[in-house]
């Protein structure tokens, strides 16, 4: 076998692991990588910062569904990626990353650029290694890919030794991955199926909790076979909006702190939760131990470690979701030939209070422009082909609640970390795996102002994403916090940023179209401008109207009981609701 | 709150022991005590961690545990059908009475100085606690104690169950309700 370096193997094992891209930027100990880089057909997109490239990689894995790859250099470049990855493990979202290393011998001299990159991942990845010898290279490689993309997906490392790099070695791609400690089960047990089935064809209250991972499985068409056959209404987390068509007549909307009141309610009232791929997280059960009082939970995951980890599950199915619903559903069509409860004085409940608690807001009374108003407007002009990427805050929470969602895949957003100037580079990503799709950024102004650097990318390798910044001047969310419970004192939350920086200009600054927003009556032609042009990116800089506050809303730490319509406003229930 | 023993197989890798205890850290589980060492199999290192958990929380442990990809198989070693032994070091005054307690609990003396003698004791943690609890009004100077390490009673060994399936895939039961994982 001919001889390579560790460089060239790496380069092999990435094209033999099917990689099509990678976001990255060289330095000292990644370089010998960036050689054999240049003459691979692996794309390889230079961005300005390595968050950036975290980031993208994760938008690419969400929107394709495949791994997605960024590279970096040690020390500085490798330590820029700690908050993407922690943002992919918390989302479940399939990355490798690959960093360089000094070399071997200097590991643990505090060598220039170097960082204890392995130790510092450790607890926000997946899995993650430390190669020093080149022929550990294609093993490795091939071992990240397999863990990042099967079982519960999520982030990997591999950090690799300048010098490993540049050694001579072999390449030998592995056939087959073997891990003696990673199995994980795809398959569900029979008798967690029947009992399952038993409880649904019991339940006169079930509500179909849905989570992330129904997406992750690629499980959307067999959600709404299950759906369909039960008639059981669904409620889709911050991470499975799209998993679930929001159009459908079943739909009760996003559960959780700004989830609707139906979708809240349901899950309080209901007597069975069937938990598909989501994980009681506290942003979706209030204070836990009032969360869904009379329900028994069925929950259905691929990872072990989620069954009774925040609530006791009754019975508990451990397998790809995929998989598990192929099985449900027959068996729950059998349960149900048996018994079958009248669903129908529940549903009248359900849908009643969807009906009587729309989401809605007020249109500010000075003529300004109402953010959730822009972004309702931009799910509408851009129709549910469109991929939308958010940041985190207010503006996430509106872009979650008013753009309508047909589609998995089609929503990203940072959900479990929460990772504010996520929105442009995943927005990236997706655009690269997604080409012929349009792809929005809904961004904040406060996010905007972290990441908007790779707008330099995007302009610079000819992927037009389209940026829309709601700015209300403010770190929005931080700001209704204060304004609710901290008697308006805003400290720190306004961000000046009507004009410093000018959105507009930045934008035209860094080769994209830069378009301005400020009264309603201007919302429609900006979208449709902005629609227009697809051979540039384009950032609108919408001024809006800074009070606005996202409802309803469950107060961190209280029971979803307590949930407001809007200030200091519980819903209006009829007596016999209560 | 009540105390559990697991006997953990990991792969011998760079790194496998601050994947376990920075798990452990950031999920606020305390560890009584942790002894690692090889086994039988070059490849495989043995720990043995002693847990202080309340109710459920021992599925978790041994769930969370588990999904360390370097993790191999999990086993919680019950008193009744394990062997469970400390090893106990101890320095303390030489005289006729702390003597006579070493001979009494059928601990050896190790060494002997002028001032003092080294004792070496091997048991249960009861065992050892009450060696200690005669030994402390004497004076202690020095101690030093192994955390503890569990063995199956019986013809039954953990590595078997689970280096027999080592490298192959095998479906590991998560939806058991005890607290052993194997691979």
């Amino acid at each position: 076998m001919s001889k390579i370096n560790g460089a060239q193997s790496l380069v092999n094992a990435l094209e033999a692991a099917g990689v099509e891209v990678m976001f990255g930027i060289p330095g000292g100990a990644i370089l010998p990588a960036y050689d054999p880089i240049f003459d691979s057909k692996i794309r390889h997109i230079l961005v300005r910062h390595e968050q950036g490239a975290g980031h993208a990689a994760t938008g690419y894995a969400q929107a394709t569904g495949k791994v997605g790859v960024c590279i970096a250099t040690s020390g500085p470049g490798a330590t820029n990626l700690v908050t993407p990855l922690a943002d992919a493990q918390m989302d479940s979202v399939p990355i490798v990353a690959i960093t360089g290393q000094v070399p071997g011998p200097a590991i643990g001299t505090d060598a220039f650029q170097e960082a204890d990159i392995r130790g510092v991942t450790m607890p926000v990845t997946k899995h993650n290694y430390l190669i020093t010898d080149p022929a550990d290279i294609p093993r490795a490689i091939a071992e990240a890919f397999h863990i990042a993309s099967t079982g519960r997906p999520g982030a990997v490392l591999v950090d690799i030794a300048k010098d490993a790099l540049q050694k001579e070695t072999t390449f030998n791609y592995p056939k087959n991955v073997s891990l003696a400690g990673y199995n994980p089960v795809m398959e569900p047990k029979s008798e967690a199926i029947s009992d399952a089935a038993a409880l649904i064809s019991q339940s006169k209250k079930p509500v179909l909790y849905v989570g992330g991972g129904v997406i992750k499985a690629n499980a959307a068409k067999e959600l709404l076979a299950l759906a369909e056959l039960t008639g059981v209404p669904v409620v889709t987390t911050l991470m499975a909006r799209g998993a679930f068509p929001d159009s459908h007549k079943q739909h009760l909307g996003m559960p959780g702190m700004h989830g609707t009141v139906a979708a809240v309610t349901a899950l309080q009232k209901a007597d069975l939760l069937i938990t598909l791929g989501a994980r009681f997280d506290d942003r979706v059960t209030g204070k836990l131990s009032t969360f869904a009082p009379n329900a028994k939970i069925i929950h259905a995951d691929i990872d072990p470690a989620e069954i009774g980890k925040n609530r006791h599950a009754d019975v508990a199915v451990v397998g790809d979701l995929k998989n598990i619903l192929r099985a449900l559903v027959p068996a729950t069509k059998a349960a149900l030939a048996k018994s079958a409860p009248d669903l129908t004085p529940w549903l009248n409940e359900v849908y009643g209070w969807r009906k009587k608690f729309p989401l809605g807001y007020d249109k500010p009374s000075d003529g300004s422009v109402s953010p959730q108003y822009v972004i309702e407007r931009i799910g509408k002009i851009s129709g549910p082909d469109t991929i939308f990427a958010a940041g985190v805050g207010q503006h996430q929470m509106w872009a979650s609640q008013f753009i309508g969602y047909e589609k998995p895949r089609t929503w990203l957003n940072s959900g479990g970390l929460g990772t504010m100037g996520y929105a442009v580079p995943a927005a990236m990503g997706a655009k690269v795996g997604a080409p012929d799709t349009t792809v929005w950024a809904i961004d904040g102004d406060g996010c905007f102002q972290m990441t908007n650097q790779e707008l330099v990318t995007c302009a610079l390798n000819n992927i037009p994403i389209k940026v829309a910044v709601i700015n209300n001047e403010s770190l929005g969310m931080v700001r209704q916090w204060q304004t609710l419970f901290y008697n308006q004192r805003y400290s720190n939350t306004d961000l000046h940023s009507k004009r410093i920086p000018d959105f507009k200009m930045l934008a035209e600054a860094m080769g994209c179209v830069g378009l301005r927003c400020e009264t309603p009556g201007d919302v429609d032609k900006t979208i449709e401008a902005a629609m227009a042009i697809n051979d540039r990116p384009v950032v609108v800089d919408f001024n809006v109207h800074r009070d606005a506050m996202v409802w309803p809303m469950v107060a961190a730490g209280t029971s979803n009981d307590d949930i407001t319509v809007a200030r200091s406003m519980a819903p209006v229930w009829d007596s016999q609701e209560l | 709150m009540a105390i559990h023993t697991l006997a953990v197989l990991v792969e011998n890798s760079p790194g496998v022991l601050a994947r376990v205890a920075s798990l452990f850290s950031r999920r606020g589980y305390n560890i009584d005590s942790l002894a690692v060492g090889p086994t039988e199999n070059p490849k495989v290192s043995r720990m043995t961690i002693v847990l202080n958990l309340e109710g459920h929380a021992l599925d978790q442990v041994s769930a969370q545990l588990f999904k360390l990809v370097n993790v191999i198989g999990i086993s919680e070693m019950k008193d009744s059908d394990s062997l469970k032994r400390e090893i106990l070091l101890v320095k303390v005054v030489n005289t006729p009475a702390t003597k006579e307690i070493v001979s009494k609990h059928k601990a050896v003396i190790s060494d002997e100085a002028a001032g003092t003698i080294s004792i070496e004791a091997v048991g249960q943690s009861s065992e050892i606690e009450a060696l200690l609890k005669e030994l402390r009004p004497h004076g202690i100077r020095e101690l030093v104690q192994s955390g503890l390490v569990a063995l199956e009673r019986g013809d039954k060994t953990l590595s078997d169950r689970t280096l027999s399936t080592m490298g192959t895939a095998n479906e590991s039961n998560p939806n058991s309700s005890t607290a052993d994982y194997q691979n």
